[in-house]
C-alpha cells in the first residue's frame, strides 16, 4: 500500500507546531497503525532525523498510552478500537491520512503527537478511590453485589484513561472519563460511604484542571474505544444532584440541632 | 556473595507468623521520618508505595510512564488465584501451595511459596473492598474459573481485563496517598542506576524522560518493583516500554541476579504476521478451557482448517497427555507447539501456528455461551487478524510473556545490597522454573500490600532516617556515569537503527535460549552476543539530544542493557544441565521428550554475581530444600 | 461560600441549573403555544370577540381581585424573565468555558453522534435571544409593529403582522432554530438531570423530536395561518366592539 501522511510535528508546548508530509510507500496490510509509524520512524531514524514523538506502550489496546487522531478521529475509524489495534487493512492504497495530537486544552502538547494527560490523574486522585487501607478489608464475600450490579460497574470500570473523550469533544470535557470513575465506585456498595464527597471532589477538580462541560454531543462514546456509554454522565449528574441535596439537608440539619 | 535466605524457624505453616512477630518495628511517630524510594507503578510498586504510606512512610514512586496507571500490570487478562475455596471443590492453602510449588517444577522456596498461598485469601478481601468489580454469581457472591491446569476453580476475574481492574484498584490507593502528599509522584522518570553508599542502598538516579534531565533522590531504602525482561527476545507479549534496566544496574551494583533463564514463553498468542511486528498479543489462556488445539496430520498441509477433515488432525495435547489434554501448564503447552511446528506440521505463514479451535465448542454449548466467555478475545483476534474465529479456527504460537528470573531476594524480599528490595515479577520469584496461570497478579500484590509494608520496618529499624542526601559524592558519581553513558549514546551517530539490533539479538536469544535449548546453540549464542553488542556501540543511530523528550534515547538505552543482560541469560541456561519448567534443554528428556529434571545436582536457585564489564559473572547457589512437598517428577499424562 | 455558589460554580451545577430553568422555559412555551392557536377558535358567540383577544383578556384579568389588574400577569412575566436570564446567562457562561477549554479543531472534523441541533445549542440560542426580544417589541409593545399595532386587539395585530412575508419569514425561521433547540435541549434536560438510562435513551429522544416538531408546528400555525388566509382578516364589526370594550 502506498500512503500520505500529514503528521503534526511540534518541538514543544512553547512551541507553535505544523504538519509534515511523509510518503509511505510500501505498507503491509497486516501492520498495525503503530507499526506503520515504526517503519516510518526506522527510516527517519537511519537518515539520522528525529523520529516522530508518539505515545504508545502495551499496542493491546490496554494500558491507554496511545492518543492519535487520525483523519478528524480519535483512534481512527474503527469503533471501539484503539490507535494500536487499528490494523492498516482498514486503509486503502492511495489514502492520505492527517495524524494529530489529542487537542483541548487541559491536554497541552508535549512533542510531536504526545499530550500531557497527567489532569487525569489530578481528578482521580480528588477522590477516584475508595478509602480502604490495606489490611482492614471485611471478607469478599460478606458484600454480595448483584450480578447486574457488578456487570455494570465493570462497564464503567473498563476506561483505560487515555483521553479519546476529551480528544473528540468539541468543548474538551472530561465528563466521560470523570463519569465513568464516579460510577464505577457509586454503583458499588463499597463505595457508598464516600459517594457525596466524592463526586463533589471530582467533579470540582476536573473543572479546576480546565475541561470543559458536557453539552451532550455524545461524540465522547463514539471515540470510546472502551465503548462506555453516556449513560455514566447521566448517572453522574444524578450523583452530583443527590450529593448536592444531602449536604443541604446535612446543613439544615445542623442548624436545628443547634 | 552471601546467601541467607533468612527463612524463620518452625513449621512452614507458622513461618509467616512468628517472622512477624519477631521482626523490629519502627514506632509509629519515627515513621514519617523515613522515606522509602519504589520504582515501577504496576501492582507490586503501586499497591507497596500506598501501604507504605498508609503506615506512615513518606514515599518517592516512580515511572517510566506518562500515569502510574499505565503499568503493564494492565494487560493481565485472565485472573488471580485465591485459595478461597468458594467453589467447595477442595482447594486449601495447602492445595495452592502444592500446584505452586509443582507447577514451578520444584525450583522455588517452600517457605515464600506457602506464605504467598497463605496470603493469597487476604489479597482478594482487600481488592474487593477497593472496589475491583470481579465477577458474580446472580446471588451475589464472587465467582471463580478454572485457570491453566489447575484442578480446582481458584481463579478470580473481572471479565478478560482482571489485571487493569487490579492495577486501577491499587493506582486508586496510589492516588489517594498522592493527594494525602504522603506519597511524591515522579511519572516518565526513568531510573537508571542505584547509589549504594556504605553498602546499603541510600538512592537512585533517574531522568526525566520530559526534560531530560538526570537528577539524584535519596532514601533510607529502594524497592524495584520493574517487571520482567521478557523484551530482551524483541517480540514479547510485554509492553514496548518493559525494560530490564533498572534491575540490571542493581545487579551491576551487587545485587544478585537469579535464575535469568527460567523465561516462560506463553502458549496462546497471536502468531507474526511478518518483519514489520513489533510485539505479540497474548490471549487469556482460558481460550484453552473450551479450544480444541490441532495441527494437520499431514505435513504441510495447505488447505483451509475447515476443510481439513476429523480424522485428518491431530489433537497433538489430547494425543500426548489424555488426562490433562488441552489444559497442561504452559510450558508443556508450548513447548509441544513448537515441536509439532519444527516437524514442519505448523500452519500459517512461515508454518509458525497451530489451531485453536472452538467449533465443537460452539456445538456444544452454542454460540452465545461462547461469545460469553470469550467474546473480547475473539473480537480482539479478529481485529489483529482479519479472520473470524466463530467460523476459522484460531492460530496460535507460543511468545515470551513472563519472567520467572530475577534479581534474588531473600524471605524479606531484600536482595544482596541491604536496603535494595526486590518485588513482584522484577525477583526471582515464587513460581520457581515456571508460572502457572493467574499466578503473576497474586504474587506482585501479596509482595506489595501484604509482605514489603512488614519486612522492609525489620530494616528500617536498624538504620538511621535520612542519613544520606544527595550530597553525598557516590550521587553525583552515579550521576556522572549515567550523563557520560547517554552522552556516549547521542555520539556514535551509526546507521543502524536502535529496533534492527534488538531485533537481531531477540531472534538469536528466541531460537538460541527460547523454548529450547542445547550446549552447542547456547555457546553459539555467547560467542555472538559480545559481537552484536559491539555493533551496536559502534554503528546505532541515535539522533536528537539528551536535554528533552527522545524516544530513540530511552529506548537505546534499554537495548544497551538488554546486550549485556542476555549474557547471562545464556551462561545460566547453559549452567543448569537439566530441564525444568519453563528451562527446557534438549539434551535433558526423556524417551518420549518430557523435561528431565535433575534434583540431585540441580536443585538450587542459580545467583549470579557481577564481577566487571566483560568479566565472567559468577554463580552462587541457594540449595532448595523440600520438606513439606516431596520432590517429584510431573507428570500431566 | 454558601453551597448553593459551590453548585453553581461547577460545569455540572450549571448545566443543572441550565435544565431546570429550560425546563421551565419549555412549560411556558407549551402554554403559549396553546393560547395561539386559540387564533383559531375563531369568534366567542357570547361576547362577539375573537377568543384569542378574550384569552389575551383572561391573562390580564386574572386575580386582578388579589393583585389588581395585570398583578398576576406581571408576576408571571417578571418570573418568566427571571428564569429567561438565568438560563441565558448559565449558558453563555458554559459555553465561553467551553469554547476556551477545546483545543481547536482539526485538520479534517469528523462527527459520529453530534447532530446539528446539539452544535448548534449555542448560536441558536443567541438567534433565539434576539428573536424573542423582537417578539416582545413586535407583539408585546408593539414597538416593531409598524402596521397599525393596537393594544389588546391581538388577533387583529397578529393578522396585520403576518400579511408582511418577511415577518412570517422571521417567525417561521425562529420556529425551527427554536425546535433544534428544543429537540437537543429537551433530551439533554434528562441527562443532565440523571433522568437518562440506557433503556430509557431512545425513547427519551423521541420524545424530544415529537415534542420539538409539535412546539415549532404549533407556534408556525399562527403565522402560516394568517399568512395563507386560512385565519380571515379581522371584520371591523369585531374590531370595533371590542375597542369599544376597553
Amino acid at each position: 500500500m502506498k500512503l500520505t501522511l500529514y503528521i503534526w510535528r511540534q518541538k514543544n508546548s512553547s512551541t507553535k507546531g505544523s504538519f509534515e508530509r511523509f510518503q509511505m510507500d510500501d505498507v503491509s496490510p497486516d501492520m498495525s497503525f503503530l507499526e506503520m509509524l515504526d517503519v516510518l520512524n526506522e527510516k527517519l531514524l537511519v537518515e539520522g532525523k528525529e523520529p516522530v514523538a508518539f505515545d504508545h506502550d502495551c499496542r493491546e489496546g490496554i494500558c491507554g498510552a496511545c492518543s492519535l487522531v487520525i483523519n478528524g478521529q480519535a483512534h481512527g475509524p474503527m469503533e471501539r478500537t484503539t490507535a494500536c489495534q487499528l490494523h492498516m487493512r482498514k486503509f486503502n492504497d492511495g489514502d492520505t491520512i492527517y495524524i494529530e495530537p489529542w487537542r483541548a486544552k487541559a491536554f497541552p502538547v508535549v512533542k510531536d503527537l504526545i499530550v500531557d494527560r497527567s489532569a487525569f490523574d489530578r481528578i482521580i486522585q480528588a477522590g477516584g478511590y475508595i478509602s480502604v487501607p490495606t489490611g482492614s478489608a471485611p471478607e469478599a464475600n460478606n458484600i454480595p453485589i448483584s450480578k447486574d450490579d457488578a456487570d455494570l460497574a465493570m462497564d464503567a470500570a473498563a476506561c483505560i484513561g487515555c483521553g479519546a473523550c476529551v480528544a473528540a469533544c468539541p468543548n474538551g470535557s472530561a465528563m466521560l472519563f470523570t463519569a465513568a470513575k464516579v460510577s464505577h465506585l457509586a454503583i458499588l456498595p463499597q463505595g457508598a460511604p464516600e459517594r457525596h464527597r466524592r463526586v463533589k471532589a471530582m467533579i470540582e477538580r476536573m473543572d479546576s484542571e480546565g475541561f470543559g462541560g458536557c453539552t451532550n454531543h455524545g461524540e465522547c462514546q463514539k471515540a470510546c474505544p472502551k465503548g462506555i456509554s453516556i449513560k455514566f454522565i447521566s448517572l453522574m449528574n444524578r450523583e452530583y444532584i443527590k450529593a448536592n441535596l444531602a449536604s443541604l439537608a446535612r446543613d439544615k440539619g445542623e442548624v436545628t440541632a443547634q | 556473595m552471601e546467601l541467607n535466605s533468612k527463612i524463620p524457624e518452625g513449621p512452614i505453616q507458622e513461618k509467616w507468623d512468628r517472622h512477624r512477630f519477631e521482626m523490629k518495628l519502627v514506632n509509629p511517630a519515627n515513621k514519617r521520618k523515613y522515606t522509602i524510594i519504589v520504582i515501577g507503578t504496576g501492582l507490586a510498586g503501586a499497591s507497596a508505595a500506598a501501604s507504605f504510606a498508609e503506615l506512615g512512610y513518606n514515599v518517592k514512586s516512580f515511572c517510566f510512564q506518562d500515569s502510574p496507571r499505565r503499568a503493564h500490570s494492565i494487560a493481565a487478562q485472565g485472573g488471580i488465584n485465591a485459595a478461597k475455596n468458594y467453589q467447595n471443590d477442595g482447594d486449601s492453602i495447602w492445595r495452592l501451595f502444592y500446584d505452586t510449588v509443582k507447577g514451578g517444577d520444584y525450583r522455588a522456596r517452600e517457605a515464600n511459596v506457602y506464605r504467598l498461598a497463605q496470603i493469597s485469601v487476604n489479597i482478594i478481601d482487600q481488592c474487593v473492598a477497593q472496589g475491583v468489580p470481579f465477577a458474580r454469581e446472580y446471588g451475589g457472591v464472587l465467582s471463580n474459573r478454572s485457570f491453566g491446569g489447575a484442578q480446582v476453580s481458584r481463579t478470580f476475574y473481572a471479565r478478560g481485563q482482571t489485571g487493569q481492574q487490579l492495577l486501577l484498584g491499587c493506582y486508586s490507593a496510589l492516588s489517594r496517598q498522592i493527594e494525602a502528599g504522603k506519597v511524591k509522584m515522579y511519572p516518565y522518570t526513568e531510573m537508571l542506576d542505584v547509589v549504594i553508599v556504605d553498602g546499603h542502598a541510600k538512592g537512585i538516579v533517574t531522568r526525566n524522560l520530559r526534560t531530560g534531565k538526570i537528577e539524584s533522590h535519596a532514601g533510607d531504602a529502594v524497592v524495584l518493583a520493574t517487571g520482567g525482561y521478557s523484551n530482551v527476545f524483541f517480540l514479547s507479549t510485554n509492553a514496548m516500554g518493559c525494560n530490564v534496566t533498572a534491575s540490571w544496574r542493581a545487579y551491576k551494583r551487587g545485587a544478585g541476579f537469579a535464575n535469568p533463564c527460567f523465561t516462560q514463553i506463553h502458549p496462546t498468542c497471536i502468531p507474526v504476521s511478518g518483519d514489520h511486528q513489533s510485539k505479540l498479543t497474548l490471549m487469556s489462556e482460558s481460550l484453552r478451557n473450551d479450544g480444541r488445539i490441532w495441527v494437520p496430520k499431514k505435513k504441510g498441509d495447505t488447505r483451509a482448517p475447515t476443510e481439513i477433515p476429523e480424522e485428518e488432525r491431530d489433537y497433538y495435547l489430547e494425543r500426548r497427555y489424555p488426562s490433562f489434554g488441552n489444559l497442561v501448564p504452559r510450558d508443556v503447552a508450548s513447548r509441544a507447539a513448537k515441536e509439532r511446528c519444527d516437524a514442519g506440521y505448523g500452519v500459517g505463514p512461515g508454518g509458525l501456528g497451530v489451531y485453536l479451535d472452538f467449533s465443537d465448542a460452539i456445538k456444544r454449548l452454542g454460540r452465545q455461551v461462547i461469545e460469553d466467555r470469550y467474546g473480547n478475545l475473539f473480537e480482539m483476534y479478529e481485529r489483529i487478524t482479519g479472520e473470524n474465529p466463530y467460523e476459522t479456527p484460531m492460530r496460535i504460537f507460543p511468545a515470551p510473556h513472563y519472567t520467572m528470573g530475577g534479581l534474588w531476594v531473600d524471605y524479606n524480599l531484600m536482595t544482596t545490597v541491604p536496603g535494595l528490595y526486590a518485588i513482584g515479577e522484577a525477583n526471582f520469584s515464587d513460581h520457581g522454573a515456571n508460572r502457572l496461570g493467574a499466578s503473576a497478579l497474586m504474587q506482585g500484590l501479596a509482595d506489595g500490600y501484604f509482605v514489603i509494608p512488614y519486612t522492609i520496618g525489620d530494616y528500617l529499624a536498624g538504620v538511621a532516617p535520612g542519613s544520606v542526601d544527595t550530597s553525598h559524592s557516590a550521587f553525583s558519581d552515579a550521576e556522572r556515569e549515567v550523563k557520560q553513558k547517554i552522552e556516549k549514546l547521542l555520539s556514535i551517530n551509526g546507521k543502524a537503527s536502535i529496533d534492527s539490533i534488538h531485533k537481531q539479538l531477540g531472534r538469536l536469544l528466541w531460537d538460541k535460549c527460547g523454548m529450547s535449548r542445547n550446549a552447542e546453540g547456547l555457546k553459539e549464542a555467547l560467542s555472538k552476543i559480545p559481537e552484536i553488542r559491539e555493533r551496536f556501540w559502534r554503528e546505532v543511530s541515535v539522533p536528537g539530544s539528551g536535554e528533552d523528550l527522545n524516544q530513540a534515547l530511552e529506548k537505546a538505552g534499554r537495548v544497551a542493557d538488554f546486550l549485556e543482560f542476555a549474557e547471562i541469560m545464556c551462561h545460566d541456561a547453559l549452567s543448569r544441565e537439566e530441564s525444568c519448567g519453563a528451562h527446557f534443554r534438549e539434551e535433558y528428556q526423556t524417551e518420549d521428550g518430557e523435561a528431565l529434571r535433575n534434583d540431585n545436582d540441580y536443585c538450587y536457585g542459580a545467583v549470579w554475581e557481577f564481577k566487571g564489564d566483560n568479566q565472567q559473572p559468577v554463580m552462587h547457589k541457594e540449595p532448595f530444600t523440600f520438606e513439606y512437598i516431596p520432590l517429584k517428577q510431573r507428570n500431566y499424562k | 461560600m454558601g453551597p448553593i455558589c459551590e453548585f453553581y460554580k461547577t460545569t455540572v451545577g450549571k448545566k443543572i441549573v441550565a435544565a431546570v430553568t429550560g425546563a421551565l422555559l419549555f412549560l411556558f412555551l407549551v402554554a403559549h403555544m396553546v393560547g395561539n392557536l386559540k387564533a383559531f377558535a375563531g369568534i366567542d358567540p357570547a361576547t362577539g370577540m375573537y377568543k384569542l383577544d378574550v384569552y389575551a383578556r383572561f391573562l390580564r384579568e386574572f386575580g386582578h381581585m388579589v393583585l389588581g389588574y395585570s398583578g398576576v400577569l406581571w408576576l408571571t412575566r417578571i418570573g418568566l424573565l427571571v428564569v429567561f436570564v438565568i438560563h441565558v446567562v448559565t449558558v453563555i457562561q458554559l459555553t465561553l468555558r467551553n469554547r476556551a477549554a477545546g483545543g481547536g479543531s482539526y485538520a479534517k472534523n469528523r462527527y459520529l453522534s453530534s447532530t446539528v441541533a446539539s452544535r448548534t445549542m449555542a448560536i441558536g440560542g443567541l438567534i433565539l435571544l434576539a428573536y424573542v426580544i423582537y417578539h416582545i417589541l413586535h407583539f408585546t409593545t408593539g414597538t416593531l409593529h409598524f402596521h397599525g399595532f393596537k393594544h389588546g386587539h391581538v388577533y387583529a395585530n397578529a393578522y396585520n403582522a403576518f400579511q408582511v412575508w418577511w415577518v412570517v419569514l422571521i417567525y417561521c425561521v425562529a420556529m425551527v432554530i427554536l425546535g433544534l433547540h428544543l429537540y437537543h435541549g429537551l433530551w439533554s434536560l434528562f441527562q443532565t438531570l440523571g433522568l437518562d438510562g440506557p433503556r430509557t435513551n431512545r425513547p427519551l429522544r423521541c420524545l424530544a423530536g415529537v415534542l420539538a416538531v409539535v412546539i415549532a408546528l404549533g407556534f408556525m400555525a399562527v403565522p402560516l395561518g394568517f399568512a395563507s388566509g386560512i385565519l380571515p382578516a379581522p371584520t371591523t364589526q369585531v374590531t370595533t366592539q371590542t375597542a369599544l370594550l376597553r
